[in-house]
């Protein structure tokens, strides 16, 4: 059947119309701060958490937050009687709080890890390293990111 | 999969070595829309895993805030000539190994 300029007139306004209509979320789509306090107790528990020891690389500022560079650090010995057993890391506004968690050994050597992280806004990242004598440190840094990641329509 | 994997090949003993590992995986976040609003469903990689000769000498819990293609450099001390074996697992039953070996004198 041959289509009609006044029928593919009405069909292309019908489809406009659709597009237009606002499409309503109900989740929230941000982590809040007190999303990251429950993530970071989870990790921790009841356990009093130290500044100190930590040392978080991250740029200040990130133009592009779909792949930001971050390295983590503890000062340690790294030996038998006295190592860092794991490192977690957290965000307080991606829509979730965990970015990730690094288990180490005594023959880690060293106590450093690095990778990519994604940031959605700009926001504070917290890293909480647990020794071996399950004493928790901690460092926070805080990030501007100009783009954000994670949360854009794709294509 | 494709995995790149940079160990150096020899060491002394004793010596603190750097291992780099990076995969491709889109790493899907589960919270972007297509344009008509559907949305994408989760695909990420979860868990990391590297063992040195058999013994598990680190480990990494991923999550969604991981850039795509999982980059990540960690620390071992060279004890004895061997291989390291390394293995990424995630959604959807997704699982990838790869190894590296290396001489210690």
């Amino acid at each position: 059947m041959r289509t009609t300029r006044r029928q593919f007139l009405s069909l292309a306004g019908g489809v406009t119309v659709a597009g237009t209509i606002p499409i309503v979320t109900l989740r929230p789509l941000r982590a809040t701060p007190t999303m990251l306090n429950t993530a970071i107790r989870n990790v921790v528990g009841e356990a009093q958490i130290r500044t100190g020891k930590v040392k978080l690389d991250i740029p200040p500022l990130v133009e592009n937050g779909n792949t930001v560079p971050m390295t983590v650090s503890v000062a340690s010995p790294m030996m038998a009687s006295d190592y860092v057993k794991s490192i977690h890391v957290f965000n307080e506004k991606n829509p979730q709080p965990n970015i990730g968690n690094f288990y180490l050994t005594p023959s880690s050597g060293r106590a450093q890890v690095s990778t990519r992280v994604r940031l959605a806004d700009t926001q504070k990242v917290v890293a909480i390293a647990r020794l071996s004598d399950d004493t928790f440190w901690q460092v926070a840094a805080e990030i501007v990111v100009t783009l954000a990641a994670c949360t854009e329509e794709m294509n | 999969m494709a995995a790149l994997i940079n160990v150096p090949s020899k060491a002394r003993r004793g010596e603190v070595i750097e291992i780099r590992t990076l995969t491709s995986h889109i790493m899907e976040t589960g919270f972007r829309h297509t344009a008509d609003g559907a949305l994408v469903p989760r695909d990420i990689i979860t868990s990391f895993t590297c063992r040195y000769n058999g013994t598990e000498i680190f480990r990494a819990d991923l999550f969604p805030a991981i850039a795509a293609n999982p980059y990540l450099s960690f620390f071992t001390v060279a004890k004895e000539s061997g291989k390291f074996e390394f293995e990424w697992t995630g959604d959807n039953g997704y699982s990838s190994t790869a190894s590296a070996s290396i001489t210690v004198e």
